[in-house]
């Protein structure tokens, strides 16, 4: 639940790609802890609202802070703050020339200055929070979508960060892996994890999310909790998305 | 053959050859060195390194060979006085091995950028996203995985390089073709073969290379 003062606050954002208005003055808090999941129609923005959380994304107005401090512009420090943020990706992105406990170990290595061998120690332990310790030794290719993802996890997980983002990680994956991601981030979630996650699983928003944001057309039309989201929604546009996806 | 079972021929032979090898060898390191800086710079965030990257790729690569090697010699030795040795086939030589590197560094520049946009951009953006810097980025993740794209445009470069190394031919160095006109001229009646063996020879050594560079490429082949 969310405590103190809120570890990311965006502050009238906006974004365009060309004439296309991508994120119209998006003003949103997460707090310490809490697990906010965003949905929304294709297109509404929400995938690039997670990705400039971290600055993969820059804005063209507005402030994003994160931990009391303004993002900063491409550099050192914003190296050191990405180190702080996990962010797991829709293709899962793992390194596909490195083994599974590589991947795992390259930003402890590299970014925190971890020792090898203690920064081998944590992954294995990680690898095995997320089930996939007898495959450290594998490529990404020799895995499955939802053990690529777990890994994908791992990974983020290994630079022990303030807050991990996640962009649609179940998107690309068979539907039975669903299960066994979505079961390592609701584990997360009750660890106490801040988390910010799209994603179009209504049953992990329901169980999972503290608050669920609504974004359409680059706008956030809703701010509620779950529940109330699900039983209640007040727009007309979040009630038509609900219609379409929860009527199958 | 009579030519070439001359002593004096075929040491002259032999030098000429030898002289292709040592400019290719020194220019084929300096220009892999200068091409991948290049390439890093046109692929950086820095808007001045991408317009140098790009300007030297421009500039060179749309430029004569003959061109950039007189220029070395007329331009950076004879007017502006830049002396590399005190021994006048060395001063040729290390002149040559500028201008076949600063014109080679432009190829191979582009050759490794075609490399790095194979690479998927998730790539280097889940580098960045665990904290690694650009050049951490570029070199851990990137670069390796566009080795094996990389590597057999590489070898093009390189062979390229080599038969491009005769140039320095025109500022005096007595590399294999000025060998082969000498020895044309001195054996009127031996044309056809005196072609033919230098021909071979260059043959000889690029035919293996291409194959290697190849061989090497899917050595180095990433699973995806």
């Amino acid at each position: 639940m969310a405590t103190g003062e809120p570890l990311i606050v965006l502050d009238s954002v906006n974004k365009w790609f060309g004439p296309l208005h991508v994120l119209d003055d998006v003003s949103l808090s997460v707090g310490r802890g809490e697990v906010v999941v965003v949905i929304g129609p294709s297109g509404s923005g929400k995938s690039t609202l997670c990705r400039t959380i971290n600055r993969l994304e820059p804005i063209n107005s507005g402030t994003i802070t994160f931990n009391g401090r303004t993002l900063p512009a491409e550099g050192k420090a914003l190296a050191k703050l990405r180190s702080e943020v996990g962010m797991v990706f829709q293709s899962f992105n793992l390194f596909a020339h490195k083994t599974i406990l590589e991947n795992v170990t390259l930003g402890p290595i590299k970014v925190r200055k971890d020792k090898p061998a203690a920064a081998r120690e944590r992954g294995l332990a990680l690898l095995d929070r997320v089930g996939i310790a007898n495959q450290a030794d594998k490529y990404p290719a020799q895995l499955s979508g939802g053990q690529q993802q777990r890994a994908a996890i791992a990974r983020a997980l290994a630079m022990q960060p303030k807050a991990m983002l996640f962009d649609e990680p179940t998107s690309a994956l068979d539907p039975e892996m669903v299960g066994e991601v979505l079961d390592v981030m609701t584990s997360l979630a009750r660890d106490g994890m801040t988390m910010v996650v799209v994603t179009h699983e209504m049953g992990f928003a329901r169980h999972a999310a503290n608050r669920v944001i609504f974004m359409a057309d680059g706008k956030l039309v809703e701010d509620a909790a779950p529940t109330e989201f699900f039983a209640n929604p007040r727009s007309e546009r979040a009630k038509d998305f609900l219609s379409k996806i929860l009527t199958h | 053959m009579h030519v070439f079972t001359d002593p004096d021929n075929f040491d002259a032979y032999v030098s000429g050859f030898l002289w292709i090898l040592k400019l290719t060898g020194a220019s084929a390191v300096c220009a892999l060195v200068i091409g991948v800086l290049l390439a890093a710079m046109r692929v950086s965030p820095v808007p001045v390194l991408r317009g140098f990257g790009a300007a030297w790729v421009n500039i060179f690569r749309n430029t004569p060979l003959t061109l950039v090697i007189f220029f070395c010699y007329f331009g950076l030795y004879a007017t502006l006085g830049l002396s590399l040795s005190q021994d006048l086939d060395l001063n040729i030589y290390w002149l040559g091995v500028i201008g076949l590197s600063t014109y080679t560094a432009a190829f191979v520049c582009e050759a490794v950028r075609s490399g790095i946009n194979t690479v998927p951009t998730g790539q280097a953006e889940a580098a960045r996203a665990i904290g690694l810097s650009f050049a951490q980025t570029l070199r851990i993740v990137v670069l390796p995985q566009a080795a094996r794209s990389v590597i057999a445009p590489l070898g093009s470069v390189l062979i390229a390089l080599c038969k491009n190394a005769t140039i320095v031919g025109t500022i005096g160095l007595l590399e294999s073709s000025n060998i082969m006109k000498d020895l044309i001229n001195s054996n009127g009646d031996a044309v056809i073969v005196i072609f033919l063996v230098f021909a071979g020879t260059f043959a000889a050594l690029l035919i293996p290379t291409g194959y290697f560079f190849g061989w090497l490429a899917n050595r180095l082949a990433v699973k995806r």
